[in-house]
């Protein structure tokens, strides 16, 4: 199995829920950090995070006050909703907010994972953008850059 | 007072709160009475007081001539009398007792006399002793003895005497008039003249003659002088008392002897005893007016009968109409409080939802968490356990899956509950709803069809309430069907087709069922009218009619009883009334 350097951030009130989760992920290959409430989880997006699964209804901070802080500190951080709250009202709200995708409980962890690579590829692409526009342009010099950055960051975890 | 004649006012006002066919009827009759009461009372009272005004009026108007006529009889009897007595007092005066007493002379004036005047009989001298010395005429009164008679004291008190009618030998009334003289030399004596009352009688009959006035001539005591028309000859004693006596002419009512209303002129006559007497029965004096009064009872009867129906007409119209909109207002009250309570049970379904999909998760985690345990050889045991545990998280997996079937179906209901409009296409919303008819229909024997355009354009409306719209008129058309069983069955059809029309669709549902009478579509879309007896609530057509108009469309019906129904809708492409933000969703790529 091969081990995926996506640093991920699970967050949700539901202790079970999220540890399984967590503990599941692991066995999938990736390192998934938990927080069980709102200003938690935005503590431990000081830390380098590439996504965040995010619970809406949680006592105290919701999730839509959780993904308003992220968005505006670390706008590159991919947020992925995943609630059993799940109205069209709130998944618009969502989009709206800059989440990048919107799930609900209960799903297949399968299906989770897909969102999660693809939430990160889809960081990497915006990065690659920024890179290359601070670059002058150079693709290139871009991906290269960041692929080091990566492998760099790989190495750092392993 | 003035409230307590409120407080009646307003118990007789009472009307049952509740919207029932009592409610109405009550309502209708109290106003109808009102109504009615309020424009016959000022007739009837105008009515009554003219009547009496009038009726006084024609009295006085009566009254007067009749006090003419007596006054006028009156004047000219007494010129005849007082004629009459003049002549005799001027004989008296003009011969000595010695002329008259001798028969002879006596005859020649007698005779002089009649020539001269009509209607006297014979004459006599009565000396002082009261003795007729002298007589001329048809009977043999010479030498009778008058000494003593009341009527001679009377002459010789007050000079002259007119008698009352006294029936003759003759057998026919007449009057005795009597002068008094007293000579230079004491001779005392009175001279007797008897005349008939002929004249008299044409004096009074040819004034009464005219005006159905029964003019006559009584004595004090109450006996006829002169024939009456209504009482009989002279000498016949009058059936009713005399009224007062005056000179002057006076009226007065009276009830004659058969119960008649007489009204009566009396006069006394100068010089005389006599009292005239002008009778007119009051009917007879009435006639005009009672004719009068006839048509004008046929006018105020007819007039009252107009009131009523024309107040009962309009009322019934009115109250129909209130209780129209009446019943349309507890409808939509209905539906709205249907729609309430169906959109609470959408809330709280999706909430239910919503709370059981959390601990859904945790079950389908876990579940998922063993599954791998197992896969990645984490736990020990042979093969045939471990299949059987991977199949028993399977069972759980679905299980939950079919968990999540449920609360995802609750929340779509609730979604449809709210009133969203969003951007749909109307061939989709189709489609759907008849695709949960299809059993039915099938079932039935009906083919259901679609004729729809290809390229319909993108509509902004509402899919729940749309679904609603189709599901009844679908439904409806389908019993048609039903109640036309036993008709070839290859024909029969519920089509469904859209067109796009300018800014609008047209969406027709047509059916070859048993179609609809004239007067069944007059009301099809009125709450509470249903063909469907017990089974239908009546509120069908008049919902759908009220989402079309919401959804800024229009809903229409044709029928042919035995032919089918065509039900046509033109729903705007974009409602009226939709706001910018469903514009914007929309066009949202």
């Amino acid at each position: 199995m091969t081990k995926e350097d996506i640093k991920i951030l699970l967050v949700d009130d539901e202790k079970q829920f999220v540890d399984t989760l967590a503990e599941r992920l692991a066995m999938r290959g990736f390192e998934a950090r938990v927080a069980y409430d709102g200003p938690t989880a935005l503590e431990a997006v000081t830390q380098p995070t590439d996504v965040i699964v995010l619970d809406l209804r949680m006592p105290g901070m919701d999730g839509f006050e959780v993904l308003r802080s992220v968005k505006k500190s670390n706008p590159q951080v991919q947020v992925i909703i995943l609630t059993g709250h799940g109205g069209d009202a709130e998944e618009q709200t969502a989009y709206r907010m800059g989440a990048y995708n919107f799930l609900r409980k209960p799903m297949d962890i399968d299906e989770l994972l897909n969102s999660i690579r693809m939430a990160y590829r889809d960081k990497l692409e915006n990065a690659m953008v920024a890179v290359s526009l601070a670059e002058g342009g150079d693709f290139e010099a871009a991906r290269e850059v960041l692929s080091e950055k990566d492998v760099l960051e790989g190495h750092d975890k392993s | 007072m003035f409230a307590a004649l409120k407080k009646t006012f307003a118990q007789a006002l009472e009307v049952p709160e509740a919207v029932s066919p009592a409610r109405y009827r009550s309502l209708k009759r109290l106003m109808t009475v009102l109504i009615v009461a309020v424009s016959v009372t000022p007739l009837l009272l105008l009515t009554i007081i003219s009547h009496m005004q009038y009726m006084r009026t024609l009295e006085r108007e009566m009254e007067s001539p009749l006090y003419d006529m007596a006054r006028k009889t009156q004047a000219a009897l007494e010129l005849y009398l007082g004629e009459r007595v003049s002549t005799v007092s001027y004989l008296a005066h003009a011969y000595r007792y010695s002329d008259l007493s001798d028969e002879r002379s006596l005859n020649r004036v007698f005779l002089a006399l009649k020539s001269e005047y009509q209607g006297f009989v014979d004459m006599g001298l009565v000396d002082g002793d009261g003795r007729q010395i002298a007589y001329v005429g048809p009977y043999k009164l010479k030498g009778a003895d008058y000494a003593g008679k009341p009527w001679l004291r009377e002459t010789e008190i007050k000079g002259r005497y007119i008698s009352n009618a006294i029936l003759g030998y003759r057998g026919y009334p007449h009057l005795v008039i009597a002068v008094h003289r007293l000579e230079e030399s004491g001779a005392s004596w009175t001279l007797r003249v008897g005349t008939d009352t002929l004249r008299i009688q044409q004096i009074v009959s040819s004034e009464g003659s005219a005006r159905d006035t029964d003019v006559f001539l009584a004595d004090a005591a109450g006996v006829l002088q002169t024939d009456s028309r209504a009482y009989g000859k002279a000498l016949n004693p009058l059936p009713f008392p005399l009224p007062q006596a005056s000179h002057e002419p006076e009226v007065c009512r009276m009830t004659g002897p058969d119960g008649r209303s007489l009204l009566i002129a009396s006069c006394t006559l100068d010089g005389t005893d006599f009292r005239l007497l002008a009778v007119k029965p009051v009917e007879k004096a009435f006639r005009p007016w009672l004719a009068l009064r006839a048509e004008l009872l046929w006018v105020i009867f007819g007039g009252i009968a107009l009131i009523v129906i024309a107040s009962s007409l309009l009322m019934r119209h009115l109250v129909d109409r209130l209780q129209a909109s009446d019943e349309r207002r507890v409808a939509v009250f209905a539906q709205m409080e249907h729609n309430q309570k169906l959109s609470s049970i959408g809330r709280l379904a999706a909430g239910v939802a919503h709370e059981v999909n959390n601990p859904l998760a945790v079950i389908y985690e876990k579940a998922g968490l063993a599954r791998d345990l197992i896969d990645l050889g984490k736990i020990g045991g042979d093969e045939k356990e471990k299949q059987r545990l991977s199949s028993l998280l399977a069972s759980i997996e679905s299980t939950v899956e079919r968990a999540r079937g449920i609360t995802h179906r609750l929340l779509g209901f609730a979604r449809r509950m709210e009133a969203n409009r969003q951007g749909l296409h109307i061939d989709e919303v189709i489609v759907e709803t008849l695709s949960f008819l299809e059993r039915e229909a099938r079932n039935r024997g009906v083919a259901l069809e679609t004729e729809l355009a290809p390229d319909l354009p993108e509509i902004i409306s509402d899919r729940g309430q749309l679904q609603q719209v189709f599901l009844n008129l679908v439904g409806n058309a389908l019993d048609a069907h039903v109640a036309s069983e036993g008709e070839d069955q290859e024909a029969r059809y519920v089509r469904v087709s859209c067109v796009c029309e300018g800014d609008a669709l047209r969406i027709t549902v047509r059916d070859n069922g048993m179609g609809m009478p004239p007067e069944v579509l007059r009301h099809i879309f009125e709450p509470f009218y249903s063909t469907k007896n017990d089974k239908g609530t009546g509120l069908g057509m008049f919902i759908t009619y009220g989402i079309v108009r919401k959804l800024g469309g229009d809903i229409s019906v044709e029928s042919e009883e035995g032919q089918g129904s065509v039900f046509t809708i033109v729903l705007p492409l974009v409602p009226p009334d939709a706001g910018g933000e469903v514009r914007a969703q929309t066009s949202k790529p």
